[in-house]
Parts: structure tokens; sequence; C-alpha cells
């Protein structure tokens, strides 16, 4: 299944979510968010931790139900997931007893394809997000920050449209970071992906984003949606120059005026 | 860090031999100087006589292999259906709530006052022994089995359900490998239960076997004759027990070997 044709690809309207607890108190994680994306549009969203962004990004996966509101992909409404996003979560979640190879490739079997087919493009992923040579290793073997990378591979093997990306650099130290989205732009580039990235990191979502959406807590909703006018293709030198100071700025004035500093 | 590791493991092992010899040799010694009558503890070195002896005349050597036997067999037969009706409660959650009560109430029979039962049932040759064993390996392999289908982490299955995997893939690919280690948790109780069982079941009414012989040499107060024979059932345990670990440590690798060991832990 294919996310279709029109121009507009997530198209979220007026989404709900409410989580029942064992407690028996229901909380609400999401209230009235609207937005909509554009294919090939790179969007990042901050907020504060526990506003939502997590529950935002299952609902598009299609894997957390929505308590009300309208969603579209593609047109069409998300009842379930589809063949043609890639996810990354906050933590990596690999399989223990496969390698990384067997990790990254681990989209592949479940959508019961040859995975010889797909063999060179998960090596070339690997080598992507710096793990040449840790192509046969366990999860038990690597690190924190790579074991996250070997998800970002993973979710880019079966060359899905759409990506949902779940703090996905949360793990790695600012070098690594910086030349993660550095890659991360790149793919997008040729590829022309549409992505949403959850960040804590203004600057990073500054950096990356076409259009940033901010959030606020409690309970979780888009308090304002900021457009990146920045030129692309971009480059690390532009984190020093004065219209990307004036975003991040504006960012961090927005949650000083809500009470939640955050990054 | 590994060649300290090894020295101290050298240094227990050398400790563990000692406290051996220090203690079979207070038991020969406390046996002489007391003279404690053999029909109550016997020496070490007229233990040693009799397993010799045992072996030798090739009596100990039958027993053991009948004994051997309905251990295997009942072992393998307890466990493989606890394995299967552990991953049908796991398929099925319906069973969990429909069945599962009733193997509950199962298990809480002593299956030393069953016992009685299974040998008229099954009479009295190798067949009771292996039925008898097969209910007392069930259920700790069932139970694990079933905890285990229960221990993958929600996370894991939403990251394959977002790839699209069906129910059937989430549980061939990421719950039957993340139950494995406590499947041999319960492997590992299972085949130690399954020598007391074959015993008991030999107690009860057999022709052959290590329990009948231990009756047997009990009955002409054979004190030797007796421990003589607990050594062989703690070696066949021990044996079997280190068999289980082997296979574990090779089919969930990824438990530890790859891993240094915590540090004080
Ligand atoms: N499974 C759940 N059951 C009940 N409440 C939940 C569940 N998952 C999340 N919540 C609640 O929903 C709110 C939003 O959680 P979510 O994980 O989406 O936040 P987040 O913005 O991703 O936070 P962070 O930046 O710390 O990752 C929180 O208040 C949390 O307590
Ligand atoms: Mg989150």
């Amino acid at each position: 299944m294919t996310l279709g044709q029109a121009a507009r690809l997530i198209d979220a309207r007026g989404i709900d979510k409410t989580y029942a607890t064992q407690a028996g108190d229901d909380v609400v994680a999401l209230a009235r968010v609207s937005f909509d994306v554009a294919r090939g549009e790179f969007v990042t969203v901050v907020g504060p931790s526990g506003c939502g962004k997590s529950t935002l990004l299952k609902i598009l996966a299609g894997i957390l139900r929505r308590s009300s509101g309208e969603l579209t992909l593609g047109g069409r409404p998300v009842d379930g997931p589809s063949r043609d996003i890639g996810v990354v979560f906050q933590a990596p979640v690999l399989l223990p007893w496969r390698t990384v190879m067997q990790n990254v490739l681990l989209p592949i079997d479940i959508q019961r394809q040859p995975r010889r087919a797909h063999e060179e493009r998960a090596r070339a992923l690997v080598r992507m997000v710096g793990l040449d040579g840790f192509e046969d290793k366990y999860p038990g073997e690597l690190s924190g920050g790579m074991q996250q990378r070997v998800g970002i591979a993973r979710a880019l093997v079966h060359d899905p449209s759409l990506l949902l990306m779940d703090e996905p650099f949360g793990a790695l130290d600012a070098m690594t970071r910086e030349s993660m989205n550095l890659e991360l732009l790149r793919i997008w580039g040729e590829s022309r992906k549409t992505v949403m990235l959850v960040t804590h990191s203004i600057p990073e979502a500054v950096f990356l984003a076409d259009r940033v959406i901010v959030m606020s807590p409690r309970p979780g909703r888009i308090s304002e949606i900021i457009d990146v006018d920045l030129p692309r293709p971009r480059s690390l030198e532009m984190i020093n120059s004065a219209p990307f100071g004036v975003h991040v700025a504006a960012i961090r004035r927005h949650f000083q005026s809500l009470g939640a500093l955050d990054a | 860090m590994s060649a300290r590791g090894s020295t101290t493991r050298r240094t227990e092992i050398g400790l563990s031999i000692l406290l051996f010899i220090a203690f079979v040799g207070g038991w020969e010694a406390a046996v002489r100087v007391f003279a404690v009558p053999a029909i109550v503890v016997p020496a070490p070195s007229a233990v040693m006589r009799a397993l010799v002896a045992g072996l030798a005349s090739g009596e100990l050597v039958t027993h053991f292999w009948v004994t051997f036997a309905e251990v295997i067999l009942g072992f393998v037969a307890g466990a493989g259906c606890g394995f299967a009706i552990g991953v049908m409660v796991g398929l099925f959650p319906l069973l969990e709530r429909t069945v599962y009560p009733y193997v509950v109430a199962f298990q809480t029979l002593p299956k030393v006052a069953i016992a009685p039962i299974i040998v008229i049932w099954f009479g009295y040759g190798m067949t009771s022994k292996v039925v008898i064993t097969a209910t007392i390996a069930f259920f700790p392999v069932l139970a694990n089995t079933i905890v285990g289908l229960r221990a993958v982490p929600r996370e894991q299955v939403e990251l394959m359900v977002a790839f699209t995997a069906s129910r059937w893939q989430v549980f061939m690919m990421a719950r039957l490998p993340q139950a494995l280690p406590y499947v041999f948790v319960g492997l590992d109780i299972a085949i130690v239960l399954s020598v007391i069982g074959a015993i008991v079941g030999e107690f009860v009414g057999a022709q052959a076997g290590l329990g009948y012989l231990i009756l047997q040499r009990n009955f002409h107060m054979d004190m030797a004759g007796v421990f003589a024979i607990l050594i062989i059932l703690s070696l066949m345990g021990i044996g079997l027990h280190l068999l289980v670990n082997a296979i574990q440590r090779r089919v969930v690798f990824w438990i530890d070997g790859a891993h240094d060991k915590v540090m004080g832990a």
C-alpha cells in the first residue's frame, strides 16, 4: 500500500487521546491537535517531556487508536499501520537474538520479501549510520547510541515514503548527532521522503525542519507552528547565522512563557 | 579483569575440593572413633567398596539404565506437553481463563499421592514410572513457558506492528524467542524433578531401577549399598542439569555469553 498522490500527506483534524490508567483516572495526552504535513516536507515536533509527542507519533503510525478526531494519510483514514512508513522509537527496541544486519532487515522479513534483494541496501544503511564492521554483532555488544543507529537504519531499509522518528538522536553525542542530522537531510533530499521527527533539542528542530510544531503540556496541544525559512541545503555553519538564532530564541521564549524550559 | 576472574574461580574450586576432603575425612574418622554401627551410618570407605562392587558386578549398571530411561522418557513427554500447552495458552488467551485453572488444580495434587493409582493403571513396568515422571516434569515447563510468552516488552510489539507484523509474526519473531530463557528455567527444574519422579514411581511399585534397588538393599540393611546408589543418583541429577545448562547456553546465547559479567553481581 502506498500513500496516494495528493500534495497533502498527513491531515490531522482535532485529534484527542485519552489514556485509561490503572488507577482509574484518565490521562488526557492530546487535546484537539490539528495540523497537516505536505508530501516531501520535513516537520519537527518539540515540546516539554510528557506533552504527548510519542503518543502523537504512535497515532500517526497507526499503532495507537485516537480517542476522537480525523486523521488521513494520503487521503485515506488511518485505521492501522502502513507498509510505506518507517518508524524509529525513543528506545532502540532491537531483537537481542538478531545480529545488526538481521535487525535492520526486520521490516523486510515482516513484509515477507526476500532478504537477498535488500541485503545490499541494508549494508549501505549500516555503513551510513557509521556501523560498518558491526554487521554481525548482537545488540548486547553495542552501546546505546549504536543501538539507536541500528534502529534508524531499520526504519529506512524498506524505503518508506514517510518517516516517523521519535527522538532518534537522543542517545548520541553532539558530534555523531550532527553528522546523523546531515545524513538524514541528505537522504531526505535525495529520496523526497516526508519526515516527522520529535526532538528535545530546539536547535536541532530548527536546523532540520521546514516547519516546527511547538507543543504545550497537559493536556498536550499544539501551541504554535513555526515556519523555518532558512535556505536548503543546510550546513552546520548556518547554526551560527543570525536567522537561525532568531528562530531558536523565538521557540525558547515560547517555552519560557509556558513556564516549561526545555533543552 | 578476566585474569583476576579466573584466579578467583581457581581458588573457589580449590576451596570446595578441600571442603569435600575435610568432610569425607571427618565422616570416616567419626564413624571409626565412635564405632558407629554400619546399619546406622556406613563409613565412606564402605560406601566406596559397595559402589565399586555394584559397578563391577553390573547390578548398578543395569538398574541405572532402567531409571535413566524412565527419567529421560518421562522428562521428554512431560516437558514436551508442558511446552506445547504453554504455547497454545500463549496463542489463545481464552485457554488461559478456561483450561489453566484445571491445570493448576491438577498441579496442587501431590504426585506421590496419585503414584499408586498410576501404577495400577499402567502396571509395574517402565510405563507407569514414565507417566509419573511426566506428570511431575510437566508443570514447571508449562508455567515458565506461559510467563515467558508474556515477557515481550510492549514497545517491541508496537514496533513490529508498526512495520505491519501480523499477530502470528509477532508471536514467532518476538514472543517465542523471548520466552526461551524462561522455558529453560522450567526445563532445568523439570529435569531435576524428573529424577525424583522416577524414584518415587519405583518406590510405589517396580521390578527394576535404582529406586527398586534402594528398597531391596534397605530391606537387607545394606546401608553402604544404599549410599552407593545415592551417589549414582546425585551424579545422574548433576549430569542432566549440566546437560540442560549446556544446551541453554547454545540456544539462548544472547543472555550472557557475549557480555562481561556485571561486577559484584
Ligand atoms: N500507555 C499509557 N498509559 C497511560 N498513560 C500514558 C501511556 N503512555 C503515555 N501516557 C501519558 O500520556 C502523556 C504523554 O506521554 P508521551 O509519552 O506521549 O509524552 P512525550 O511527549 O513523548 O514525553 P517525552 O518527551 O518524555 O518522551 C504522559 O502524561 C503519560 O503519562
Ligand atoms: Mg516520548
